[in-house]
């Protein structure tokens, strides 16, 4: 086991409300139940109260992720970040907050900018009418381009808009498209994720009938995605997301860098003082007071690997030496190496990563090299 | 026990699979009351979960019962039970050997079988007293007096006073016993001749070593005696001697001629106890051992590999461990460059081979890969030399090959005559030679056909079962060697030969063979990171390629929210799965697809 970093954590906020289910989102939200939002205000409030206490470490990072975050309005808002402040300090802090592009955001972004909010994210998922409408989304690409105005006349610049790949009706133009609305609104970050189809979602019930592109189609769009938004100067730092250079998110990374951090809320997961746990998916729960769930020690080797893995900064002999103390095992240096001729990977003297090609096969493909099968061995490992 | 010899009863029941040996047996022992009845188990003698479920017996049983005859007298039962399975023929004939008579069970809904006759001969020649029975008149399929002609007509044995029975209920099962007392011969032999006893089973006890059953013929043997086994040679000192009684060891102060017992002397291993053994006094011993002696044959053999490559130990372990009980079954150590370390095993047939898989799985909890049966093969050299090869890896160059001989088999197929032609379909697609067919009756038939055993080994019980929905019995002895033709089929995944998907063939049944299990590789190899053709090859022509398709979108692509849970569990079931893989180059074949080419459906 690698040593705990002891480091700035990130705190992780889960709102758990939203106007209306988006049919291919399994993210834990609940519709209409906006009268709980005081409750749980002061729920997140106390916990992050107690857990400061518990914890005692400074927070660099604040991330309120849902759910729909803006649906919990600015002064709410504000309380959590002003809460968060005292317990965790926040010195220097990105403080990002989600927001669906589809209401009225201005004095919202006034709110939360006035509390420290430095960055947003939007739910674009597509410039594409059409797209936005099979995709179950309100809002028009004029919301968005209405909503990064806002959040920029509030003072807020770096600003995210996510897009989904491989969504129905989708091409490779309407794809670029898309890409150009984003770089044409000259935001300085992007994440764009492959639609999975989710168990306990409106799209899995009805997988039968969408018309999703396939595999192969699925793959070229995502490769497009990738070289298209390089050639826009957005660099690929992690398999769904892109940035102009400095704009990376500093709290995702913690995730990916197998950093600690603190996550409250129902369904949020945290990782502290090298133990994994979550709060169940239930507001109730959640407002009771119920003790989170432990998902028992974090940190092995193979769970950074895997993670740093996503990153393309990849996996390097710095990163291994400095948090186990030796540099990438041979085993999977030489199964990295393997997969270098088929273009999946990309290795130099200190490390490896993954390619876009890569990136695209990344389940199988991190098994593959965290795991590489021997060869038979030539001689009998027993006396037979 | 103090009862005369004239009053010992040593028999069999011999039958056909499922006619009713076992349930018989079992009404049997209820009518000595040798079982409490709340310890009464359907079918009791057959211990071994495979055997009740299989409905077969696999090791032979014997078990002494006393009976209180009609005439007030009474009677010692010796009832062994026989395997009734063609791979343990030699067992049979043994057990055969220690008794005086034997009841035949004929099903009345069935008739006879290819078993029931291939067993009655056996008990013919051992000179048995045969008691025919009718069993299952309760179904209303019975036709009791059709059957007894039948028994009459085919065996050539008179069967006016065949008691019509039904085990399952009862059912004149007292008939039976009457029978036995009056029918079956009392044992000869002399108490006081050297000592004469054959050994007609034996197993392992882990506190006594290996324990014989066995039948004395002439002369007593008691703890203390000085034993020796006059085919093994082993000398031991005699332990402990007594009775199987039905659900316990009885002990004895002695074993005289015409009991049936079990010995014990410290024997640590079943083979120095072999069946067909005679055992004599080393300070007194018989001039000829009892006929019929034969040390037994594997004709099958296959190579069996753990599917966790660490648990070569364990596997290693369990064989030992059922060979103690099972002096048949032989291994060794062999190395296949795609499976790693295992055992080449050898077998006495094909049911005897899928009785040991299933025990090492499920009595030794082991996670098993086995490669394709073969038969021994006899090939001549160009340089004048003779080998035998019973694995694919050792085959030579075909050009050094100047002849090959394959096993051949005698075969009896009985059958409903509305399948007669489905049969023949069946064996001339097996390279089968047809030699005759009688009529049993006028609806059913026996065929006999002369098959390779190379044939009979795949799947040729299933496709028999299938074709005939299962009306078809069949039975086999091996016959000799003949001349063939044969190739070794290879097996190419990315273009590295896997040795354990290797066979030995017929070269006309070469190509469609490969059709197939390319095909069935295909479907069972998961897509990859990279294309994987699958090549079959003879002589290194490729005759048969399929090609597995590169996977190409394999992501989770959201992992935020710090909830990486699903990604680790994926993770963990990777690296988990990865146990029940083999590596071939850079391939990986999951154990699944080293079975399926083992059972290609027609």
């Amino acid at each position: 086991m690698g040593k705990s970093s002891s480091g700035p954590i990130g705190l992780y906020i889960h709102v758990p409300f939203c106007r209306s289910k988006c049919p291919y989102c399994d993210f834990f939200s609940l519709c209409g139940a906006e009268n709980l939002m005081d409750d749980y205000t002061g729920c997140i409030i106390n916990q992050i109260n107690f857990f400061s206490e518990k914890i005692h470490r400074p927070a660099d990072t604040l991330y309120f992720g849902g759910g729909t975050p803006s649906l919990l309005g600015g002064r709410r808002i504000a309380r959590i970040t002003e809460a968060a402040r005292r317990a965790f300090g926040l010195n220097g802090a990105e403080i990002t907050v989600e927001a669906n592009p589809g209401s009225e955001l201005s004095g919202f972004m006034e709110e939360v900018h006035a509390a420290g909010v430095n960055r947003i994210s939007l739910g674009l998922q597509s410039a594409n009418v059409e797209e936005l409408r099979l995709l179950g989304r309100s809002h028009t690409p004029c919301d968005a381009t209405r909503a990064v105005q806002s959040a920029r006349k509030a003072g807020i610049e770096n600003i995210s808009l996510d897009l989904m790949l491989a969504v129905q009706g989708q091409n490779k133009a309407s794809l670029i498209n898309s890409m150009d609305f984003c770089a044409g609104l000259g935001v300085p970050h992007i994440s764009a994720y492959i639609l999975t189809l989710e168990p306990r979602t409106v799209y899995w019930k009805n997988r039968k009938s969408l018309r999703l592109p396939d595999e192969e189609a699925s793959a070229g769009l995502y490769l497009t995605t990738c070289n298209e938004l390089e050639k826009r100067g957005y660099h690929q730092y992690e398999i769904s997301n892109f940035a102009k250079a400095g704009f990376e998110s500093s709290h995702n990374l913690k995730y990916w860098h197998c950093e600690e951090y603190l996550g409250l809320g129902p369904s949020a997961h945290s990782y502290i003082n090298g133990r994994r746990f979550h709060f169940e998916s239930s507001l109730q729960k959640f407002l009771h007071g119920s003790a989170p769930v432990q998902d028992g020690e974090g940190g092995s080797f193979d769970e950074f690997a895997m993670l740093r893995l996503r990153l393309a900064e990849g996996l390097t002999d710095s990163a291994c030496r400095e948090r186990f103390g030796m540099p990438i095992p041979g085993r999977i240096r030489r199964a990295a190496k393997f997969y270098e001729s088929c273009g999946l990977t990309s290795c130099w003297s200190g490390g490896f990563r993954f390619t876009p090609h890569g990136f695209l096969l990344s389940n199988t493909l991190t098994a593959e090299v965290l795991f590489a099968l021997p060869k038979t061995p030539s001689s009998a490992p027993y006396n037979t | 026990m103090n009862i005369p010899r004239k009053n010992i009863r040593n028999f069999c029941i011999i039958a056909h699979i499922d006619h009713g040996k076992s349930t018989l047996a079992d009404r049997i022992l209820e009518l000595t009351d040798s079982v409490p009845l709340r310890e009464m188990e359907d079918q009791i003698l057959d211990n071994m979960d495979l055997e009740r479920e299989h409905g077969i017996t696999i090791k032979s049983h014997a078990v002494t019962l006393l009976y209180h005859a009609e005439n007030g007298q009474d009677y010692i039962f010796n009832l062994i039970d026989t395997p009734g399975h063609v791979d343990f023929n030699y067992e049979v004939s043994r057990s055969l050997a220690a008794c005086e008579g034997a009841v035949l069970v004929v099903d009345a809904t069935q008739g006879i079988e290819a078993q029931t006759l291939a067993n009655t001969y056996l008990a013919v020649d051992a000179g048995l007293e045969i008691l025919p029975v009718i069993n299952k008149i309760d179904l209303p399929s019975a036709q009791p007096e059709k059957v007894r002609k039948e028994i009459e007509d085919v065996i050539g044995i008179p069967a006016d006073e065949a008691p019509c029975i039904s085990a399952k209920l009862g059912t004149n099962v007292g008939e039976v016993m009457e029978q036995i007392v009056k029918d079956v011969p009392p044992p000869k032999g002399d108490g006081n001749a050297p000592l004469k006893a054959l050994i007609f089973d034996s197993y392992y006890d882990s506190y006594k070593g290996a324990v014989a059953h066995i039948r004395v013929f002439d002369g007593t043997v008691k703890p203390g005696d000085v034993i020796r086994m006059m085919s093994a040679g082993g000398e031991f000192t005699v332990v402990d001697c007594g009775y199987m009684r039905a659900t316990k060891f009885e002990p004895a102060e002695c074993l005289s001629a015409g009991d049936v017992g079990v010995i014990s002397a410290s024997i640590k291993d079943v083979r120095e106890a072999r069946v067909g053994d005679t055992i004599t006094l080393a300070a007194n011993p018989a001039k000829k051992a009892l006929p019929g002696y034969r040390p037994a044959q594997p004709m099958v053999f296959c190579g069996i590999y753990p599917a966790d490559g660490a648990k070569y130990p364990e596997l290693k372990d369990a064989l030992e461990k059922l060979q103690l009980n099972d002096a048949a079954l032989s291994f060794e150590p062999e190395t296949s460059a795609a499976l790693g370390f295992g055992f080449r095993c050898g077998f006495l047939g094909l049911l005897h081979m899928e009785v040991v898989q299933e025990r090492l799985e499920r009595e030794y909890s082991l996670d098993l890969i086995t490669t394709a049966p073969s038969v021994i093969y006899h090939l001549k050299l160009t340089d004048g030399t003779s080998i035998e090869i019973d694995n694919p890896t050792n085959y030579p160059d075909p050009s050094k090959i100047a002849e090959a001989e394959e096993p051949i088999a005698n075969a009896h197929i009985y059958t409903p005559k509305d399948y007669i032609g489905a049969i023949m379909d069946l064996c001339q697609e097996r390279r089968g030679t047809f030699i005759d067919m009688d009529y049993l009756d006028t609806d059913r038939v026996d065929i006999h056909y002369e098959l390779p055993l190379n044939e009979i080994i795949y799947d040729f019980f299933d496709a028999l079962k299938s074709r005939t929905r299962g009306y078809a019995s069949f039975d086999y002895e091996l016959s000799g060697y003949k001349k063939s033709s044969l190739v070794k089929l290879d097996i190419l995944i990315n273009s590295e030969p896997v040795d354990a998907l290797s066979f030995i063939i017929h070269s006309d049944k070469a190509y469609p063979r490969a059709r197939r299990m390319v095909q069935k590789l295909k479907e069972k190899i998961p897509r990859q990171l990279f294309e994987i053709p699958i090549q079959a090859c003879v002589g290194g022509r490729i005759i048969a390629r399929e090609t597995v398709k590169a996977l190409r979108k394999d992501v989770l692509a959201k992992c935020y929210g710090g909830d990486i849970s699903r990604k680790k569990k994926l993770l963990e079931k990777q690296k988990e799965g990865k146990k029940r893989m083999r590596q071939i180059g850079s391939v990986e074949i999951p154990k699944d697809a080293f079975l399926s080419v083992l059972k290609l459906d027609e």
